[in-house]
């Protein structure tokens, strides 16, 4: 790859980094980047886990002292002490997880600490007023006086951008604001963004979406392991030069995974489970569902169409109101996860932390935890234990390959393997994995999926979600696509391809290619 | 690595030794009409009651509970046995103690069913689900005595408290006994992983199919259990009931025993050994005020210095400043690595519950 950085015709740099590097202890976080932002653009930072991203944004903040390198700011150079002050001097951050007050206003959420006061005590008419005047610029169109709280997650994250550029903002750093909207959501983030790229503010963007650096970013800069990889023109850079750039050498695993899915099993063979007329109320309307051995069935849908839902259900971790479901041609209640275990099946939340990891036991107890949960207290022998672990973390190639580490202490990827692990364990005949891809570095992308592959080779079957939906045809043998709550398709064989998929969320109906396909602008990745 | 000063055992030997220094004959141990007697002897006699309420506590908050009510326990347990000694034909017969103990006990382990019900099936928060019990209970106590002090005669009730198996009082051995059950329990078997499973991560626990209600209900029941052969030797010591004094605070000095002994009230990881010698700490301290003959009326404030020190010790703040470690984040790891530990802010919430 050629990376060669592209000074453009633009005006100079706004923001200048040069030869950043932040070590902790022996880690070298950032080795010597450079870093360059202008005043109007939107400026992707791309990188996998642990590549820097936010080590350089926290150099730039005054969060992490810098151990060299310097950082000049509109000409002068500067050296903050900590994010007040580089808000001060026009740096504002919006992160990822919005940390306003869901319970005060909008208007008072946008101005907290900065209130309009009159006599010292603060004035409630100019409270409102200023806020409406930030609303205005952002054309966002909120009552200033509803409570935070009630407005979609979408509208808390624009709330806090209102907020970050309401003081005179030169630099906004947005990092990784799209992880939990849906597309309609990010559309409008982007709307607000533009608007801001137009009035001049440098933008600095940082998401795991390829197809929203597409949509928004003017340049991009890479990182990869601390170091800085290249800066480019976003508009001519190819996305598979991208992806290669971030993560160098494991590319070709994603590659390998374009092979065509194993053939489909045969109608002849008999589903491991099937789910008939299975729902609940005010989350997924009945829907029919069979899973043969050696298939992976995907569930395509936003976020909220009952993929989700359907999952929980099948597992027995939410109760079904309506329908049945067989395993092995004989009818099982699954009322509780206990139940679904004892049937063999298995499941990841789509919710890692809070539903997935034990954080503060070691890899070894995640690993064996739902094998042991299934014998009571009976302990299994420290011996199995060992064996248990290290088998998987051999298999999963999980690192570091230390049974003993917390789970708190390994990256998002290396968790979700040790769920998996967790699962593999109890030898699952069914496994449903829901967004098991979501928030890890692609290397670890590529590994889960090419184990999924591998577990369907070998005869498991497999309920796949996800919401990038490249991901789910290229796994998938079957796709069932739900929208609204309801199963609106099933598509199999030839008909599992993207485009198919996304007319079906889009409009219900497979129509012809071409049409609904204008509020896929910023990418189908994000439900 | 561990940092040696920061176990729970340091408070209780620097105890010790200051009790020693002024005390020469504080570990003299004798025997005397087949009884052990001393100094050393009384900090595990008194503090038997104490110790096994902390050890049922230890088990609750490592689920992410809390039990108030284990200090109303204690009081319905004595009250009911010594009602139902006083009540009975023959108030001295061993029969009389050995039902009354037994109603006592049942008493106890149904007053925990309720705890674990509120808890673990209508979810209500164990704090306030455990109060309701604290308040109640000390009514229902003196409901039982009539709100009066009832006094017992009966030898094999005195036994529990005065009595003595291989010169080694019965409360101590009990006490031990019912810690090296709970220890063997909690290693020989997967309980100890489970309830710190269900402590850190419920849902996740849920999912992975580990019976959450019922183990929570368990180490509700277990609690109550404790508080009621806790009361049981605090009234046979005395031989004799007292629904409005009996354990009253108790239940903040097993929290305490936790909590010194290292375990974090927000759940999860718990220690047993370390909860033994918070139990042994607080009693000591008791001990340590007779010792250095402090007057009654600074007594409270003296244990409330201790008690902060011991806190402000294991803070996590305090062994940064001691260690003179600048605080840094934890750098991001190169992607498949781990990261490295991140500085926890609530890791040991200690000195929030010393007030």
């Amino acid at each position: 790859m050629t990376a060669v950085p592209q000074p453009g015709p633009d005006a100079a740099p706004l923001l200048e980094m040069t030869g950043i590097s932040v070590a902790f202890g022996p880690v070298r976080a950032l080795d010597g980047v450079d870093f360059r932002l202008r005043a109007g653009e939107v400026h992707a930072l791309m990188g996998e886990n642990g590549a820097g991203k936010s080590t350089l944004i926290k150099a730039l903040t005054g969060v992490h002292p810098l151990d060299a390198g310097r950082v000049v700011l509109d000409g002068a150079e500067v050296a903050f002490s900590g994010p007040a002050q580089a808000q001060a001097a026009g740096i504002s951050t919006v992160y990822q997880e919005v940390n306003l007050c869901p319970n005060l206003s909008v208007a008072e959420n946008l101005l907290l600490g900065r209130e309009p006061r009159r006599w010292g005590r603060i004035d409630g008419r100019g409270v409102r007023k200023r806020a409406r005047e930030v609303l205005a610029r952002l054309h966002l169109d909120v009552d200033p006086a509803s409570p935070l709280g009630s407005h979609s997650i979408a509208v808390q994250q624009l709330v806090s951008i209102g907020r970050a550029v309401q003081v005179d903002c030169k630099v906004l750093i947005l990092d990784e604001p799209t992880s939990s909207l849906d597309a309609d959501e990010v559309a409008e983030l982007f709307r607000v963004v533009s608007g801001l790229r137009a009035e001049g503010v440098a933008i600095l963007f940082v998401t795991h979406f390829l197809d929203q650096v597409y949509a928004i970013s003017d340049r991009t800069t890479v990182l990869r392991n601390g170091r800085l990889v290249g800066e480019y023109r976003t508009a001519e850079l190819p996305r598979l030069q991208l992806v290669s750039a971030m993560v160098g050498r494991e590319l070709e695993a994603l590659e390998q995974l374009d092979r065509a899915p194993a053939a489909p099993a045969p109608e002849a063979v008999e589903p491991v489970v099937a789910a008939s007329g299975l729902g609940r109320r005010g989350a997924i309307e009945p829907v029919d569902l069979a899973v043969r051995p050696g298939e992976v069935v995907g569930l395509a849908g936003l976020l909220g169409s009952g993929r989700t839902e359907l999952a929980r259900l099948l597992f027995g971790a939410d109760r079904a109101d309506t329908g049945q479901i067989t395993i092995d041609g004989r009818v099982v209640p699954m009322r509780t996860p206990r139940d679904a275990i004892g049937s063999g099946v298995a499941f990841t939340s789509e919710n890692r932390g809070a539903e997935g990891v034990v954080a503060d036991l070691t890899v070894r107890d995640n690993i064996v935890l739902a094998m042991q949960a299934a014998r009571g207290l009976r302990r299994i022998p420290g011996r199995t234990q060992e064996e248990v672990a290290a088998r998987w973390i051999e298999v999963l190639d999980i690192r570091p390959p230390d049974p003993d580490a917390l789970l708190r202490n390994l990256s998002g990827g290396n968790q979700q393997k040790v769920l998996l692990a967790r699962w593999l364990a109890t030898g699952p005949r069914l496994l449903i994995l829901d967004e098991p891809t979501r928030g890890i570095d692609i290397g670890a992308k590529a590994q889960i999926q090419a184990l999924v592959a591998d577990l369907a080779g070998q005869g498991m079957a497999v309920v796949y979600i996800s919401a990038e939906l490249e991901e789910v045809v290229r796994l998938a043998d079957r796709v069932l696509v739900l929208r609204d709550r309801r199963p609106v398709a099933e598509l199999t064989g030839e008909d599992v391809e993207v485009d198919r998929v996304m007319e079906l969320i889009a409009t219900g109906h497979a129509d012809p290619p071409g049409t609904g396909g204008a509020e896929w602008e910023y990418g189908r990745a994000d439900a | 690595m561990r940092e040696l000063w920061r176990k729970p055992f340091w408070p209780l030997v620097v105890l010790l030794l200051l009790n020693l220094a002024l005390a020469p004959g504080f570990f003299a141990v004798r025997v005397q009409d087949g009884r052990l007697y001393g100094s050393v002897i009384d900090i595990l006699h008194n503090g038997a009651p104490v110790a096994l309420m902390a050890l049922g506590m230890t088990l609750v908050i490592a689920t992410r509970g809390i039990d108030l009510s284990v200090g109303a326990i204690v009081a319905i347990a004595g009250a009911t046995t010594c009602a139902w000694i006083a009540a009975s034909p023959d108030p001295t017969s061993p029969g009389a103690a050995l039902e009354g103990i037994g109603i006592a006990l049942g008493l106890s382990v149904a007053l925990g069913a309720w705890n674990g019900f509120l808890v673990s099936v209508l979810g209500i928060q164990p704090i306030i689900a455990t109060l309701v019990l604290m308040t109640a209970g000390r009514g229902l106590a003196q409901l039982i005595t009539d709100g009066q002090i009832v006094t017992v005669n009966n030898p094999l009730f005195s036994d529990i408290a005065g009595g003595e198996l291989l010169a080694v009082p019965l409360t101590v051995v009990v006490a031990a006994a019912v810690y090296a059950l709970v220890a063997l329990a909690t290693r020989a078997t997967a309980l100890g992983t489970l309830v710190e499973a269900v402590g850190i991560n419920p849902a996740a626990s849920r999912l992975a199919g580990v019976r959450a209600r019922v183990l929570i209900w368990t180490v509700y029941v277990f609690s109550a259990l404790c508080a009621g052969v806790a009361g049981l030797m605090i009234s046979s010591n005395i031989n004799a009931a007292d629904a409005n004094r009996a354990g009253l605070w108790l239940e903040l000095d097993a929290i305490l025993a936790v909590v010194i002994g290292g375990t974090s009230l927000a759940g999860g990881r718990f220690s047993i050994v370390g909860t033994l010698f918070g139990a042994l700490t607080i009693q000591t301290l008791n001990t340590t005020v007779l010792t250095l003959g402090i007057p009654p009326d600074v007594s409270l404030v003296f244990k409330a210095v201790v008690v902060i020190a011991v806190c402000l010790m294991q803070s996590p703040r305090t062994y940064e400043l001691l260690a003179g470690r600048r605080r840094k984040r934890p750098p991001a790891a190169p992607p498949g690595e781990a990261t490295p530990p991140e500085p926890r802010p609530v890791e040991r919430p200690v000195e929030r519950s010393t007030s």
